[in-house]
């Protein structure tokens, strides 16, 4: 999807890019980030705060060292995170689209995926302190996320946020008259069948994380498959409508924004609404994804090419959110210490919202400072910004050497005033 | 700018922190979250605006 909404001279770059991130992040992880992050019950540091313990960062060693890969829950948890942390680790890559360096792109992957993405990973699906609200202060069943809305969505979608920044906008994309062109995506075949590839590794994606992280059963699997496929096509015809009503015909590459935002909205709560409530959060997911994705490039002048702030950390917030207003729990979930929390009175968790609040203002008050300081600092040392002329000729020929397809002459630059 | 907002992203999630930690009644506990997350969002708004570019520099 990211290759298909760049531009076509950048097309090979940023498949490059792509392969590039999850080949770090997987090595990331593996050297220090499980250790981080480890699995419920594993080992871990604490803290003492009013009586109760904070469990902050597992104390597991480097290298995967004491994992016995006998088929364990530990085990599966670490197969499940290292593809996690490489999704987390492509999304900013949309919003870096045709000017962000690959060696640049590389460093920033290695620190999110031996940091940033185990801290919070371990806060969530640890047994880490946001794990542990509902069990050390009653606030709900504790922070929730099934399939990974806040640890692999919001999070990258921050990062992204925090890389757009440094990295400034294209060239081209403010003129001093105030306008805000729009640089459509070379190839809208790619980015719809993204969509579709997207919705088949969702479907893994929610079910492993409700049996992993929230006990769920794997009988549960259907239910969680409907309501993430009913979330996303929700959403979908939401955004198709939206720009219809808007535009006078549908736009692609939104209505494919509008897919994933689904998707991403899913993965907090699938297993636990209804299908009819999963359709309420798609649509609703649908519409947010669109009006943020313009209030961020003409509002707040944020050049996110692959729409990734928009469709991963604002639909990750709401889905989120949602799964604090949506919830119910009909079945036991696991709780911090791998036992399993009854089913709640009448399905409701009194108190779930406020720790989905809570989980949602440690992300944006305290990772979003944290990836956006990381990445200050790493651009100081080796900066992440292309030459300008390297902008010009594009990143495959710039970076790589060779354009993505060679067998087109193209590249005079429409966008630029001549 | 920048540097206030981010300081007052800290500020919001320290204070929620703080909200669950020094109060138990619940009705107090999600007041003092909520305010925290008032002054993210007052830190988010100031971050964002520091981001705007210059119109000197827009090309």
């Amino acid at each position: 999807m990211n290759v298909g909404l760049g531009r076509s001279r950048s097309a090979g770059h940023m498949m490059m890019a792509s392969l590039s991130a999850l080949a770090v992040a997987g090595l990331a992880y593996f050297v220090c980030g499980f250790s981080w992050q480890g699995f419920i019950g594993s080992p871990a540091h604490t803290l003492s705060l009013s009586g109760k313990s904070w469990n902050w960062i597992a104390a597991e060693p480097f290298f995967f060292r004491k994992l016995s890969f006998d088929g364990s829950a530990a085990s599966l948890a670490a197969l499940f995170q290292i593809f996690c942390v490489g999704l987390a680790a492509l999304i900013p890559l949309g919003s870096g689209a045709d000017r962000w360096r690959l060696r640049a792109s590389c460093l920033s992957t290695g620190l999110l995926a031996a940091w940033t993405y185990p801290l919070f990973a371990h806060w969530v699906w640890g047994g880490g302190w946001l794990a542990q609200l509902g069990v050390n202060y009653g606030i709900g069943r504790g922070f929730l996320d099934v399939g990974g809305a806040s640890s692999i969505q919001v999070l990258g979608g921050l990062t992204a946020l925090a890389v757009t920044w440094i990295l400034g906008p294209r060239l081209g994309k403010y003129s001093a008259d105030g306008m805000a062109p729009a640089i459509p995506g070379h190839n809208a075949v790619l980015v719809l069948f993204g969509c579709v590839l997207a919705l088949v590794g969702w479907f893994g994606l929610n079910s492993a994380g409700a049996i992993l992280f929230t006990g769920g059963e794997p009988s549960g699997s259907a239910m969680i498959a409907i309501n993430t496929m009913l979330a996303a096509s929700a959403s979908a015809l939401t955004a198709a409508f939206i720009t219809k009503i808007r535009f006078g015909k549908p736009d692609a590459s939104l209505t494919a924004n509008g897919w994933v935002g689904g998707l991403v909205a899913s993965s907090a709560s699938c297993a636990f609404v209804i299908p009819a409530e999963a359709v309420v959060i798609g649509s609703i997911a649908g519409a947010v994804v669109i009006f943020s994705v313009e209030w961020f490039e003409l509002r707040m002048e944020v050049d996110d090419p692959g729409g990734s702030i928009s469709v991963h950390a604002v639909s990750g917030i709401w889905g989120l959110l949602a799964l604090g207003v949506f919830g119910q729990f009909q079945r036991p979930v696991l709780n911090v210490a791998g036992d399993s929390l009854p089913a709640a009175m009448n399905g409701i968790a009194s108190g779930q919202w406020l720790a989905q609040l809570v989980g949602v203002a440690t992300l944006v008050g305290f990772v979003l400072p944290m990836t956006y300081g990381m990445n200050l600092l790493l651009n100081r040392f080796y900066p992440f910004r292309v030459s300008v002329e390297g902008e010009r000729q594009g990143m495959d020929l710039h970076e790589l050497g060779a354009g993505a397809y060679p067998e087109f002459v193209t590249h005079t630059d429409e966008f630029l005033p001549r | 700018m920048k540097a206030v907002g981010f300081l007052m992203l800290l500020a919001g999630w320290f204070l929620v922190l703080a909200a669950i930690v020094l109060f138990a009644a619940p009705p107090l506990q999600a007041t003092f979250v909520l305010a925290g997350i008032a002054v993210e969002t007052l830190g988010l708004i100031l971050v964002f605006r520091s981001h705007l570019i210059p119109r000197e520099e827009k090309r």
